[in-house]
């Protein structure tokens, strides 16, 4: 049982919370990271396991391009976000665009790997346990980079039509937080399936 | 009760016009585009009452089927949906929503704060986890097509591996449970991200985190576990789906898939969302405790701490629902061993509670009574768990009537009970009335004599053998006497809560009028008129400790000289 | 009341009751559980007990308006009150893993009987590939003698869902998972028929996927084994109704999913027939094997257990007599 009197504290500070867009961000990041771990628990549990069919090693090649697009484009968004926190609207849209772009090789890049495993290496989601596990985590992947490459293309055409200034800042860096996150996710499903799991 | 020394201005008269000729529409159209946090809590308990009466008559219809052995009131398909239907509903539809109701009403209110962080998210959130339960229900209708006259789903509500394959699940019964809950769960997460960042970033200047209501603890580290429990479910349903109808082979034994797969992803949520559903429950008994013996609640930090471990350990655990499942010793044994470490917070929790109680002056109102029964059959719940936490135990109890029993006593002794103590303490505050006491004494008295002639007696036809999920039985095992009392405690708990359900209304237009603080209350939300204005508080207290209401009304012995 | 005679006692409430266990598993098991119930039993009357108390002593006197201290907390009691309960938590599990291990890591001795559970929907196949040969749904056993133990491993298999072997009386219960083998095993102390059911949810007849375990002497057991190997017998003296009956089951599509051994019939679909009337039930012991029963189950399965994944044949009548006099010399 406590019963000192304590002092109080005769200035107070100033009453700061965290923002809540960013937390909802976070948030939002922790929910999704844990669909991923549960597609990556499947994928690795799965590892050699299939009965049949074309194994990692004879099909899979090893998307470094992509790769590097993806990851410039979590650069460029990082510089876009900054340009727009110092008012440099035309840097920001510069780079914006850029990260967009990026984005979209990458996705384009998944796209065509795909038509290549499914009409000459013959691995579907249905072929066996590697291509069911394969198609799910990339293509949960690919879904988080189409949704990225949504919110960034309604961004694009607002800056375009010049709505979105320096006011805007800390919203376009919470957006990116949403980006640096799917660049992460590609770099755990990148080792786990093109490394790890060959 | 209610103190008159508080500086609670009367709320500004805003009422609506309720006459004139599209008062109905108006008042509908309202409701439906609302994103205040207040309504949109009274549209989540609203609707997690009606699918109580749903899943209720589901456990009705089993209970008469199982009153005799070979009993043939229903055929052994619909039995099958009844106990899928029942288990779906009642977790996900009733005490979820009822839960998220309370927590979206009261949490701004008690960290003084005008609304949840994102009042639109709020709305779709309610919007999808309704839509969801709508969904599961029309499988009824809409399972097999009309002409197949409708299937509802009727794998478990664990939905295991293969038996949710297209070859054993043929039709749409099982998409039905896969989607609606798929649909409901991203409404769930809504309101884990909502929670998180209103509790985090919507405090009222001076309020702390060790200055927030443990009701909001509670429902920060139930949002928290909502985040990564609701996932797992929703990533093994997309898995499930990509199985029935892309040819995947996740839960495909034929291809080399793993059944065992499903048990750890189904587990892995479905026992912290047991935890989901029980740590809102100890929020409502942690506020309506101490106000009710009339002292602070006994050791706030560490209630804090127990908090926070029991939502960590809870993603530890998840094993132990599948003890009978094959796997090897090491492993039984370390999910034994994290079993137990949780049965140490909760148990502390229980502690705490007693010794609020302890040297205080306990007032047996309503909302008190039903928490000291809480209390008790918590406790009995929490022993029963630990039975079933001891694997060679679990591997004659598992799937028995008495882990049916230990489970409804948890939900409906232990969370229901605390469910309906926040109603009667917190009903004040919404509407500006009391719950009638009679009515709510008869609704106590008769809740309580069913539950346990149904959920005690339980424990003992599980002891002698009588495993769950069956339609009917084999006479002369000795469980015809168990399943009739059971049946009689049914009927018990049914009247008990039809007298709740019509003391709702009744309240609502005939209650005794209650003013702002009619408890003699210490947190935030009865600083305020009853039912308060839209925007909340037109006035904050000053808040320098947990109580900040006692701060007020003593200033003579405040809190925060001893904190 | 000495161990025998409350256990009769306990078993003449129920054949299934898990505190009556005739099985070294079932037995440890036991052991076990009454500790924990003594563990949990002390907890339960000592909180109970102050709950009560507290709830009774100090309710409000009518009139008394004033506070009571207000008391934050005690560390000192925190803290024996977190002990205490970890000091318990770690007493549980060390007594639990011992079982644990003890049970699931057992050795098997050399000699032991050895069986193949085949879980179906909604019944069981028994394979003895150490004498040859396939049965269903009624499991035979030797008496284990506490000297000289003769138990018998089980392996565990599913042919299509998630299953479970649970005979109370004999061990805790073990699933039956596709794809995933598990084992078990018991060492019954007593002769007599041990009664069970499949306790994992797996489908629509799950309530009537029954267990019965024969725990035989050693005579009977080999005897019955003898029985079982045989390959059908018949005899010069079968009625022509029967014959006629053999004919119609040979041509039909029974033949698809059942098996008699010496015959053209070998499907595994469904339960091995060879020695049908030496089985005291009948689907997964859901009915009582009589002339009736075996007539109408036949005829339409879902008169005795609807759901089931066996047809309804239809055929005429007189085909059905004919079947049934047939099956009928299936001993």
């Amino acid at each position: 049982m406590s019963t000192s009197p304590a002092t109080f504290p005769a200035t107070e500070r100033q009453w700061t919370l965290p923002s809540r867009s960013r937390v909802g961000m976070f948030c939002l990041i922790a929910a999704e990271s844990a669909v991923f771990v549960i597609f990556l628990v499947a994928y690795i549990f799965y590892i050699g396991k299939s009965l049949t069919g074309p194994t990692p090693r004879e099909v899979l090649e090893i998307p470094i391009f992509n790769t590097v697009c993806l990851l410039s484009s979590s650069l460029a968004i990082h510089f876009a976000a900054r340009a727009l926190q110092r008012g440099k609207t035309a840097t920001f849209k510069l780079f914006w665009f850029l990260t967009l772009a990026l984005g979209a090789i990458f996705l384009f890049g998944t796209g065509r790997e795909w038509h290549r495993l499914i009409y000459s290496a013959g691995l579907t989601i249905s072929t066996n346990l590697f291509g069911t596990t394969y198609y799910s985590l990339v293509g949960l992947h690919a879904f988080h980079v189409l949704a990225g490459l949504l919110g960034l293309t309604i961004v694009m055409l607002l800056a375009l039509a010049a709505k979105v200034t320096q006011e805007h800042a800390e919203h376009v860096d919470v957006f990116s937080l949403y980006w640096h996150f799917v660049d992460v996710v590609w770099v755990v499903v990148f080792t786990t399936v093109y490394v790890v799991g060959r | 009760m209610s103190s008159n020394s508080l500086p609670i201005p009367d709320a500004i008269d805003s009422t609506k016009p309720t006459s004139g000729e599209a008062w109905l529409l108006e008042t509908l159209h309202e409701w439906v585009i609302t994103v205040d946090h207040k309504k949109l809590g009274i549209m989540y308990i609203v609707a997690g009452l009606l699918f109580l009466v749903l899943g209720g008559l589901e456990a009705v219809i089993i209970r008469i089927q199982l009153l005799l052995p070979h009993e043939q009131f229903v055929s052994p398909e619909v039995f099958n949906r009844m106990f899928t239907m029942h288990g779906t509903t009642m977790i996900f539809f009733v005490v979820m929503l009822i839960l998220f109701g309370f927590g979206v009403y009261l949490v701004p209110l008690m960290i003084g704060a005008r609304d949840m962080a994102f009042p639109r998210l709020n709305a779709w959130g309610f919007w999808m986890s309704t839509f969801g339960g709508i969904l599961l229900y029309f499988s009824f209708v809409g399972g097999d097509g009309l002409y197949g006259a409708g299937t509802a789903p009727d794998v478990g509500w664990w939905a295991y591996a293969p038996l949710t394959s297209r070859a054993f699940s043929p039709g749409h019964s099982t998409d039905y449970w896969t989607v609606a809950l798929l649909v409901s769960g991203f409404g769930s997460v809504a309101i884990g991200v909502n929670l998180v960042a209103t509790i985090l970033s919507m405090r009222c200047p001076r309020m702390t985190l060790a200055r927030m209501p443990l009701l909001c603890w509670l429902y920060l580290v139930m949002a928290a576990l909502l985040l990564f429990t609701i996932t797992p479910l929703t990533a093994a349903q997309v898995m499930l789906m990509v199985d029935r109808y892309l040819g995947g082979h996740f839960f495909d034994t034929q291809a080399g898939g793993s059944a065992v797969l499903w048990m750890h992803f189904f587990w892995i949520f479905g026992h912290p969302e047991v935890y989901v559903l029980v740590l809102p429950a100890f929020g409502f008994v942690s506020e309506i405790v101490p106000v009710f013996s009339r002292k602070p609640i006994f050791g706030y930090p560490i209630m804090v701490a127990a908090t926070v471990g029991i939502g960590f350990i809870s993603m530890s655990v998840w094993a132990h629902h599948i003890f009978t499942m094959g796997m090897a010793s090491y492993s039984n044994a370390f999910f034994v061993l994290t079993t137990m470490a949780i049965a140490v917070p909760t148990g502390i929790k229980i502690f705490n509670w007693l010794g609020t109680m302890w040297g205080g002056k306990i007032r047996y109102e309503l909302p008190m009574l039903f928490c000291v029964a809480f209390l008790f059959q918590f406790l009995i719940a929490g022993l029963t768990g630990i039975m079933l936490g001891s694997a060679p135990f679990n591997w004659q109890l598992n799937n028995s009537y008495f882990v049916v029993a230990h489970f409804h006593y948890v939900i409906v002794g232990g969370i229901l009970f605390a469910i309906l103590a926040a109603f009667y303490y917190w009903y004040p505050k919404v509407t500006g009335r009391f719950l009638n006491q009679t009515l709510g004494l008869w609704n106590f008295w008769l809740l309580l004599i069913g539950f346990h002639l149904t959920f005690d007696f339980m424990h003992f036809a599980g002891i002698l053998g009588m495993v769950r999920r069956i339609y009917t039985y084999e006479p002369g095992r000795g469980w015809e006497f168990w399943n009739v009392v059971i049946g009689v405690g049914t009927l018990f708990q049914v009247l008990g809560l039809s007298f709740f359900a019509f003391n709702l209304v009744w309240s609502y237009f005939r209650g005794r009028l209650a003013g702002p603080d009619p408890w003699d209350g210490w947190t935030l939300e009865w600083a305020t008129a009853s039912p308060p204005p839209e925007y909340n508080f037109s006035v904050l207290p000053e808040v320098r400790s947990a109580r900040p209401l006692w701060d007020l009304k003593h200033p003579e012995d405040p809190d925060w000289k001893y904190q | 009341m000495s161990q025998l005679s409350s256990t009769l006692l306990a078993v003449q409430m129920s054949p299934t009751n898990i505190f009556a266990p005739s099985s070294t598993p079932a037995d440890s098991i036991f052991r076990l559980s009454l500790f924990v119930l003594a563990v949990t039993g002390a907890i339960f009357v000592v909180v109970f007990g102050m709950l009560l108390y507290a709830a009774v002593k100090f309710r409000s006197r009518e009139g008394d308006q004033a506070e009571p201290l207000q008391i934050y907390g005690s560390a000192n009691l925190e803290l024996a009150w977190t002990v205490l309960p970890v000091l318990i938590v770690m007493v549980l599990f060390l007594s639990s893993a011992r079982v644990i291990h003890a049970i699931q890591d057992a050795r098997k001795p050399d000699g032991a009987n050895e069986v193949t559970v085949v879980g179906h929907q909604f019944w069981w196949e028994y394979r003895y590939s150490q004498y040859g040969f396939v049965t269903a749904n009624e499991l035979h056993v030797p008496v284990s003698d506490q000297i000289r133990p003769t138990p018998t491993f089980l392996t565990l298999l599913s042919a299509d869902t998630d299953h479970d072997f649970w005979v109370p009386r004999l061990a805790g219960k073990t699933d039956l998972i596709p794809n995933h083998p598990n084992r078990t095993w018991i060492d019954p102390y007593q002769t007599g028929l041990y009664l069970g059911q499949c306790a994992q949810y797996c489908g629509t007849e799950h309530a009537k996927m029954l267990l019965r375990v024969y725990v035989d002497s050693r005579a009977d057991f080999d005897h019955w084994i003898k029985a079982q190997q045989q390959a059908a017998q018949f005899n010069a003296g079968m009625s022509p109704e029967a014959t006629e009956g053999r004919k119609v089951f040979e041509r039909t599509a029974c033949i698809n999913c059942h098996a008699v051994a010496g015959t053209i019939a070998d499907g595994r679909f469904g339960p091995d027939l060879t020695h049908l009337m030496s089985r005291d039930t009948l689907a997964a012991g859901a009915a009582p094997n009589t002339r009736e029963n075996l007539r109408a189950w036949i005829q339409n399965p879902d008169t005795i257990k609807p759901g089931a994944l066996m047809p309804a044949m239809n055929l005429s009548d007189k085909e059905f007599d004919q079947i049934t006099a047939y099956l009928l010399t299936l001993h």
